[in-house]
């Protein structure tokens, strides 16, 4: 199997640690992983802002960068599904047929990190240990646009040392939104310092969450307040090991 | 896209100030915070409780969405059976293009009987249109007999919420309200529940006995019977609907079923998904009028058909008003309706209120979403509110022409459709690690930094790690 490693433009920029992080973990169950340099951005940014034409040549460079192979894996339940759920009916939109079809072929083969590894894979124990209280926020895309489900507790769950605390109000937003966090960032804080008030009453050290986004939001929160937690991506939990890195 | 030439709305469907700044001022009010949090919580697990034990509530949410979809495929035929049949039953139809006339012609009709008192049956449709300003214009004093509305009204304020309007009030509030503003109330009245309920009944009944003209909304018309129905939990709609010798009811266009059997489905949907019951405890329907009563049906557009001119945004339509999406809305948690400006709030009036007005009077509703996507899982007409969120955002931003938004957005864009570009780019971004300055950036930065630290930059980002690797 020909697996291609989909950073997104966030991980590839300002949190390379996700991205080697997926790249650790894939590799330990065995699996050559590539990285087309010609992948950038999703084009989620654009579409969610109003300007779905701009977008339109993204999704044709991430259909071109990942063509040929047989999984795309993104550590991002929000640009796995805008994906699934825009770069088509993008295509589609400005009657890009043959677009159209190929980003839906794309999208059938693309997916979040703990899809691949529970679905594709078949794995929950991937090896890794991680001996912390560990609070999971379960990010709105990946459950209600891919419905992901349990699958990241699953991996948690099977993480040697790991204490999963459940958070409360887990399925609530925390109010990142891509721009809705600066265009309405009132109520984005608002909604963070609730998310924030979730997380430190669990007494977890550490939220996980699988798109590194929504943690940039929560982390740059509890980082500004010196709360006494901070935020990991999944994939750097499940990449960690006795081994020392 | 304006769809040139159809009416757009008028009334209570935008506000003075933008989502935003109206936002900011309502996240301060601590009693609201509170109200709010404990009336969303609440209903939301009443909802899902009782959505939970139906074993077929996703195929009546499919039928839910097909019979509306047919109806307003076909709305134009199914209108004209609406007025065949409340004619042959001996009702009037009046037909409204907007607002102002819709007040016209109730307005009319109530000087027509000699009135200079109404009661109503909670409506949004009258809300929509500020029928209760227009009638008092006239010299005509409309009464709210919905004990919310009565609420919102005694206390002159706006409703919050499309199900439950006086939900930013708690009862120690609502006492004052009525100690202060309600005619002949025992001065000791207390917070209770129900001495709060019985001094309104005690208000209101002498009200219902008195009224020679009711008001109301409508729930459901039944194209093929002419039928009307509303559905309520106090009892006060079927005082109205029953007791006063004339009925006038403002509905929106798009409120039609076209067969009786159609409102087996409705009847489920609407109150597991409002009240979060098995069952609304009042259901009236009428067709026509009976001897010795007047009934008049104003149809109203106010918008209504500029909204079914856009193929992508056309299913706003299909909301019966039951309001789950308010309730499960993090946004509308924290803000509470009065922020969105317009009668309808939450997500659905995100998708509603800016179609019904065209979207230049109301450009910010259309982004007052952080898109997580709870009110599309809980509508039970299946309104996929953030995809159409997203398109209307497409349409506010063409209708801005050139802004300097538009000017980066297309400059990261052209950045990102070139790996190369995009690889210079971030390059030139680790140099903002030699700013240090996390804190106190220049807006629209500023936005974040206000209550979040920005990340520190890599001093590496993972391509040119993966290089060499």
């Amino acid at each position: 199997m020909r697996v291609a490693l989909f950073a997104t433009c966030l991980v590839d920029g300002l949190f390379p640690q996700v991205g080697r992080a997926t790249v650790a973990v894939l590799e330990r169950l065995g699996h050559e992983v590539a990285f087309p340099q010609q992948q950038t951005c999703c084009g989620q940014m654009h579409v969610n802002t109003g300007y779905a034409k701009q977008a339109l040549p993204l999704v044709r460079n991430h259909v071109e960068a990942f063509a040929g192979y047989d999984a795309v894996v993104t550590p991002s339940g929000s640009c796995a599904a805008a994906i699934r759920h825009q770069h088509a009916e993008l295509a589609a939109a400005v009657g890009e047929a043959e677009l159209a079809t190929a980003a839906t072929e794309t999208a059938a083969r693309t997916y979040e990190l703990s899809e691949f590894l529970v679905d594709v894979l078949g794995v929950t124990d991937v090896g890794a240990y991680f001996p912390h209280r560990v609070t999971y926020h379960p990010t709105c895309h990946s459950l209600r646009l891919l419905r992901v489900g349990d699958r990241p507790y699953q991996l948690l769950r099977a993480v040697r040392g790991l204490e999963l605390i459940e958070l409360p109000d887990a399925e609530s937003c925390c109010g990142f939104g891509g721009t809705f966090a600066l265009k309405n960032a009132d109520v984005s804080s608002a909604m963070l310092s609730d998310k924030m008030r979730n997380v430190l009453a669990t007494g977890a050290g550490i939220c996980a969450a699988g798109d590194a986004s929504c943690l940039m939001h929560i982390g740059g929160g509890l980082e500004r307040l010196h709360a006494g937690a901070r935020t990991l991506h999944l994939a750097e939990i499940l990449a960690a090991t006795e081994e020392p890195r | 896209m304006t769809f040139l030439g159809l009416p757009a709305g008028s009334g209570h469907l935008h506000g003075e100030r933008g989502f935003p700044a109206a936002a900011r001022d309502a996240l301060d009010d601590v009693q609201l915070r509170r109200n709010l949090g404990r009336a969303t919580a609440t209903i939301r697990a009443k909802r899902a409780a009782v959505v939970g034990e139906l074993p077929d509530w996703a195929e009546l949410r499919a039928a839910g969405a097909a019979i509306k979809d047919d109806v307003l495929a076909h709305l134009d035929e199914y209108l004209v059976q609406l007025e065949e049949q409340v004619t042959a039953r001996g009702g009037t139809v009046h037909w409204a293009r907007d607002a102002g006339e819709a007040n016209r012609i109730v307005t009319e009709l109530v000087r027509a009987t000699g009135a200079r008192e109404v009661v109503k049956v909670k409506s949004m449709a009258t809300q929509e249109i500020r029928l209760n300003d227009a009638l008092a214009a006239a010299g005509i004093a409309a009464i709210e007999t919905d004990l919310a509305e009565l609420i919102v009204q005694l206390g002159h304020d706006e409703p919050s919420h499309i199900l439950v309007p006086a939900i930013h009030r708690n009862r120690s509030e609502i006492r004052e309200i009525f100690r202060r503003e309600m005619p002949g109330v025992d001065p000791d009245l207390t917070d209770d529940p129900r001495a709060l309920a019985e001094a309104a009944r005690r208000h209101l009944r002498a009200k219902f006995l008195e009224a020679q003209v009711a008001i109301s909304g409508a729930n459901f018309a039944v194209a093929e019977t002419g039928t009307l129905g509303v559905v309520e939990s106090e009892g006060n709609g079927r005082m109205c609907l029953t007791l006063p010798r004339t009925l006038i009811t403002v509905m929106g266009i798009e409120k039609l079923v076209p067969t009786w059997r159609d409102l087996e489905v409705y009847l489920q949907l609407l109150p597991r998904s409002s009240t979060g019951e098995r069952m609304n405890p009042y259901t009236s329907t009428w067709a026509g009028a009976v001897e010795g009563q007047e009934f008049h049906l104003v149809l109203l557009d106010n918008g209504r058909t500029a909204t079914l001119a856009d193929p992508e945004g056309r299913a706003a339509l299909r909301c019966i008003r039951c309001s789950a999406c308010l309730n499960v809305c993090p946004v509308y948690e924290r803000t509470g309706g009065h922020a969105y400006g317009s009668v309808y709030p939450g997500p659905i009036g995100a998708v509603l209120s800016p179609q019904m007005t065209g979207v230049k009077e109301n450009p910010t509703l259309p982004f007052a979403s952080s898109l997580c996507g709870a009110c599309y899982d809980v509508c039970p007409v299946a309104i996929d509110i953030p995809t159409m969120l997203v398109h209307l955002r497409g349409r506010v931003t063409e209708s801005k022409g050139r802004t300097p938004e538009r000017a980066v957005m297309g400059a990261a864009a052209w950045t990102m459709r070139d790996s190369g570009r995009w690889t210079r780019a971030l390059r030139a971004a680790r140099l903002g690690r030699l700013l240090r300055r996390r804190r106190a950036l220049p807006p629209p930065l500023s936005a974040w930094t206000a209550t979040r630290e920005l990340p520190e930059p890599p001093t590496e980002t993972f391509r040119d790690w993966w290089a060499r690797r």
